[in-house]
């Protein structure tokens, strides 16, 4: 096996062993990159020799055996999402073309303590905002199993360098579906965390109250450890949550013999592409080999979730992407200007794409006097709703399946054009991050030669037993260690 | 043209920044105004950096309720922050953190002296909600120069009723205001670093009418001077206008210092439409009766119960009171001396209110940082009591320990400064003066009394102050008796 | 004041509302965009309508329901970030101050 395809565990094994150096396997990443990505074209940024430092710096940690964590010496790389200091940080954006933070998140400071080895940053939509990566500012991301597809978005760049050996993990960040979706697409593991589990400090704000980091990679086990270095109180996130992080890595190989598992009625009507269907239903199949109690559930605000998350997203992103303005940071318009509303109009009308035009604009519209009742308290009340049904069902079961997304990954440019179709893929993700739940995105199967991607859905703080149970259906099947041929 | 008495109607809002050690949500320091240096108290946080998130100063939520209680507000179990969206360079969000539906405090009262009238009055207060302070802009030329020392600096807003009706009620109110802050330490009160911002909704209506007419709105004024400069420009403005026949435009004005006038701000307008909603990057505050009752034990005596005991207990009249409670400190002060010192309490008031201030006027002195200790001033009016020295020392020694604050004791015996009483001594000299100077000596005796002062401050002179000018008196009537 | 000029009674769009609404968030938008936004937002927020057929009557919004309360920070002093580099990252800037054009609407 190729280095740049190793797992995390697999790797921090043969680093330990001193079989390879971190130099060794950052190295062969970095030529992988080299090799790869300009046909997929998941990097915006790629940091070749502070990566080659840093694994130098994490080689002799390794020497000296003490601080040895599971990452130490592991290349991976973040959504450009993440402010990182002294990296440019564009959040796909050409407001920020040229913006170097001066500071760091928190997950990036934590991951950096740990010794890994950042590599540089992905492509993304602008802002988080889109499912297929086209709306990044700078250039598409094609997808490793079919390059005239979409890789999914919003961390679409992230998902496709995981599936294509051009990082050995990724953060991503999912406000409705971002790190699912596209981990669906290209056939690896997303983890969108309980909201507030892992500090959100210095990820530039798409969905403050939906917004969730997390990571991407190639298996279950790998995410847990992702998760396990990351998650946890953060001072400076004020809703990050204080509860104990559990050691996940330990409880792995519990058996799930016995657990329940719902399968929501509404999301199995609401259509999806019938080859996603037939997979999910094989998957069912190997969840009940398993023991587990398979039984239908309700969540009857279903078809709610779309128009409540959109709505709660429109009046937060109008708001959260007002700081760019061209006075402190980042673009700023080139023309002459008169006054310092003329430099902010114009900016903002060079700076921002097309999608985010649209979002900030029914964002002033719905908070706008007078409507604020109709749409935005609507939609939080409708929420409350949706919150309500997710509790209940966790009455009843222990966690849900649903299909990640209704179809597997479509054609480059087949969407563009109409946003509310764009928006209709996002259906089966967003309700997790009205209720703030975690989901779990695995490889469940391929239809005419797409990945497949299901979610396990848990309840608040579960992600223990997502764990569990994908480690236990990745035990039993071969999905995840399907790699894309790329030529 | 007939003329119809009118009566203004005005509301006010007073910005109050908070005396807290950090920003509101940031751990950069608060205490931007002692700096010279722009630029310096920043963080990604409060210059609004792409994914920095606040998180709330307990500090602020806390003085924000000891406000709330001193004003008898209710004081809200549910706290929510919002955002308040609008585009200006000093707002590095481009929203501030505000509170809108959820404030700290609500529906609270205080009571104030109509000077003209001398009759008590009540001012409804609507709310006091916390939210951080903007960047400070500077004017230069084309452009505007921003320092983002201030920004994010926590700042209360008190909201009034439209309860008052004259300038004088709305400085009484805003003295009133700033004094309470000051004796709850949550604000610092000095005018002239803009702790303390003003806001004055204005409209006028003819007297007994009950018609509510359009209203403007005053904004950044810093000063009470401006605040009620630009309230009675504003109230003749409008009153102007009706008496025209024109009337007046719901708008929002600013004030000309320099030419002494309000004016439009246009562009202004649309940024009416906020659009509020609930800040989801802090969590809401829910501040139940035992957090509320741990800092209602922190009250200390506010003005108004200050005055009513001083009065009863120092036999003060209420407007003396006043000016010894108006600030805090000062009535500490006092009350130290009444208590060091063995002089008439009426005598230690006259001598607080009347030099003493002077010279904290005089050197412009920060009531917070008296250089004197009370028990040397209590000394020095023991001393000037018990006449060991005269007024004319006392003064002279009162310059010095504010200089010095040395030892009132160590002073006189330092420069020699007893009062000179000794009879004998004072008997040669007034013979002396009276016979180097028989011309005066003729015309006194001939009847122009108005000479004995002038012989008084002939001793004077010549004892550089000292003597004891109820002896030299004494001596100088019989002398002169005797000499006729 | 200006007047919204949002019609309530028919949820589409005018080309109106959009200028109005990208002034609100100072972006400029060319005549032929506001046509386009126009229709797609009319359509988007046809969509959002199926809301109202939820009864919300008795419940609570959710934002104000949060799992969690009072998360406060002590009034402790943390270093400040470093002036310099705030500066090296602005647009524009004069002495240690941030420079920006003229503002229109104070004298």
């Amino acid at each position: 096996m190729e280095l740049y395809n190793l797992s995390i565990r697999k790797a921090h094994e043969l680093l330990v062993k001193k079989q390879i150096s971190s130099v060794e396997l950052t190295s062969a990443v970095l030529a992988n990159i080299h090799r790869l990505d300009p046909k997929i074209r998941a990097y915006l940024t790629v940091v070749e020799q502070r990566a080659l430092e840093q694994a130098r710096k994490a080689d002799i940690r390794l020497h000296s055996r003490e601080n040895i964590t599971p990452l130490t010496g592991i290349p991976y790389a973040v959504k450009d999402c993440f402010s990182t200091r002294g990296i440019r940080t564009t959040c796909g954006s050409k407001i920020l073309q040229d913006y170097i933070p001066q500071y760091s998140a928190s997950v990036v400071e934590k991951l950096n303590n740990a010794g890994a080895v950042l590599l540089g940053k992905h492509n993304m939509d602008e802002f988080g905002m889109g499912s297929s990566c086209e709306n990044s500012a700078f250039f598409n991301t094609h997808n490793p199993w079919n390059l005239e597809r979409v890789p999914g978005g919003s961390s679409g760049g992230s998902a496709a360098s995981v599936s294509a050996g051009l990082s050995l993990f990724a953060i991503g960040e999912d406000t409705g579906g971002s790190i699912r979706m596209p981990a669906g697409f290209c056939n690896i593991v997303g983890l969108k965390p309980t909201y507030g589990r892992v500090s959100r400090y210095g990820h530039i704000a798409l969905v403050s109250s939906f917004d969730s980091v997390g990571p991407l990679t190639q298996d279950v086990y790998d995410c847990a450890t992702v998760l396990q270095t990351i998650a946890g109180k953060d001072p400076k996130d004020g809703t990050s949550l204080p509860d104990p992080v559990p050691i996940y890595t330990t409880s792995l190989e519990k058996s799930i013999n016995g657990l329940r598992l719902g399968i929501p009625r509404e999301y199995f009507q609401a259509g999806m592409e019938a080859g996603v269907e037939t997979v999910l239903q094989d998957a069912i199949r190997v969840f009940e080999k398993l023991g587990m109690q398979v039984q239908e559930v309700s969540l009857p605000h279903t078809r709610a979730a779309l128009p409540v998350y959109y709505l709660i997203l429109f009046a937060e992103a109008s708001a959260n992407l007002a700081r760019f303005d061209g006075t402190r940071f980042g673009y700023s318009t080139n023309q002459k200007v008169e006054s310092v509303i003329d430099l902010i109009l114009q900016t903002r009308q060079e700076g921002f794409g097309e999608e985010v035009k649209r979002r900030i604009m029914l964002g002033a519209y719905t908070l706008s006097a007078g409507y604020y009742d109709a749409y935005y308290l609507k939609a939080q009340k409708v929420r409350s709703l949706i919150r309500e049904d997710f509790r209940s069902a966790f009455e009843k079961c222990d966690v849900l399946l649903a299909p990640t997304c209704p179809t597997t990954a479509f054609k480059i440019g087949e969407k563009k054009q109409d946003p509310l179709t764009m928006y209709l893929s996002d259906i089966f993700v967003v309700a997790t991050n009205l209720a703030g739940v975690p989901a779990l995105s695995l490889p469940c199967g391929f239809s005419e030669g797409l990945p497949v991607g299901m979610q396990l859905i848990g309840n608040h703080l579960s992600e223990e037993i997502l764990f569990q149970i994908g480690y236990a259906y990745q035990a039993e099947t071969e999905w995840h260690n399907m790699h894309p041929l790329i030529t | 043209m007939n003329t119809i008495k009118y009566e203004p109607i005005i509301g006010l809002e007073i910005h109050a920044e908070l005396l807290t050690i950090t920003k509101m949500f940031c751990g950069c320091s608060a205490d931007h105004s002692s700096l010279l240096e722009p630029n310096t108290l920043i963080c990604p946080v409060c210059t609004g950096l792409p994914g920095a998130m606040p998180v709330l100063n307990k500090k602020a939520v806390e003085q924000s309720i000891l406000v709330g209680l001193a004003l008898n507000c209710t004081i809200n179990e549910v706290n929510i922050f919002a955002r308040k969206n609008y585009f200006y360079p000093d707002l590095p969000k481009g929203y501030q953190i505000s509170q809108y539906d959820h404030p700290v405090a609500s529906d609270g009262w205080l009571d104030i002296l109509d000077e003209n009238e001398g009759t008590r009055q009540r001012v409804r207060i609507r709310r006091a909600h916390l939210e951080e302070d903007t960047a400070k802009l500077m004017h230069k030329g084309n452009f505007a120069l921003i320092d983002f020392n201030r920004a994010g600096v926590p700042l209360l807003e008190i909201v009034s009723e439209p309860d008052m009706h004259s300038v004088q009620a709305i400085l009484s109110y805003a003295n009133k205001i700033r004094a309470i802050l000051r004796y709850l330490g949550v604000n610092s009160g000095d005018m002239e670093k803009g702790v303390l911002r003003f806001e004055a909704n204005i409209s006028v209506r003819p007297l007994g009418s009950q018609e509510l007419n359009t209203r403007t709105e005053i904004k950044n004024l810093n000063s009470f001077r401006s605040l009620t400069q630009a309230s009675s420009y504003e109230i003749n403005r409008q009153i102007d206008l009706y008496n025209n026949g024109l009337d007046v435009n719901l708008e929002t004005l600013g004030w000309d210092e320099v030419k002494g006038e309000t004016y439009s701000q246009r562009g202004k307008e649309e940024a009416h439409d906020y659009r509020y909603f609930p800040e989801p990057d802090i969590p809401p505050i829910l501040v139940d009766r035992s957090w509320v009752q741990t800092i209602s034990s922190q009250l200390p005596e506010l003005p108004d119960a200050k005055n009513k005991r001083f009065m009863e207990e120092y036999g003060l009249s209420l407007q003396e009171v006043r000016s010894l409670t108006y600030e805090k400190e000062f009535a500490d002060f006092f009350e130290k001396v009444v208590t060091l010192s063995s002089s008439p309490t009426k005598m230690i008031y006259n001598w607080l209110t009347g030099e003493f201030t002077r010279q904290i006027n005089e050197r412009n002195i920060d009531i917070q940082k008296i250089p004197v200790t009370p028990e040397n001033f209590a000394q020095l009016l023991d001393l000037f009591s018990s006449r060991v020295i005269n007024d004319f020392t006392a003064k002279e020694i009162l310059v010095e320990i504010f200089i010095s604050n040395k030892n009132v004791r160590d002073i006189i015996s330092e420069k020699g400064l007893l009062q000179i009483s000794d009879e004998n001594y004072l008997t040669d000299l007034i013979n002396r003066i009276l016979s180097e100077n028989p011309d005066p000596v003729k015309q006194y005796l001939a009847g122009k009394e108005s000479l004995f002062q002038w012989f008084m401050g002939q001793v004077s002179r010549e004892t550089k102050g000292k003597s004891d000018p109820q002896v030299v008196r004494q001596l100088l009537q019989k002398i002169l008796k005797n000499n006729n | 004041m200006v007047i919204s000029p949002i019609d309530t009674a028919t949820p589409s769009i005018s080309t109106d509302t959009v200028r109005y609404i990208a002034y609100l968030i100072r972006l400029k938008i060319l005549d032929e965009e506001t046509k386009v936004f126009s229709q797609q937002f009319s359509q988007i927020i046809e969509y959002f309508q199926l809301l109202n057929e939820i009864d919300t009557r008795e419940v609570p919004p959710a934002n104000e329901n949060c799992p969690m309360n009072n998360v406060f920070r002590d009034d402790q002093v943390l270093p400040s970030m470093s002036r310099e580099e705030f500066l090296n990252n602005l647009p524009q800037h004069e002495g240690y101050y941030v420079k920006v054009p003229l503002i229109f609407d104070d004298r």
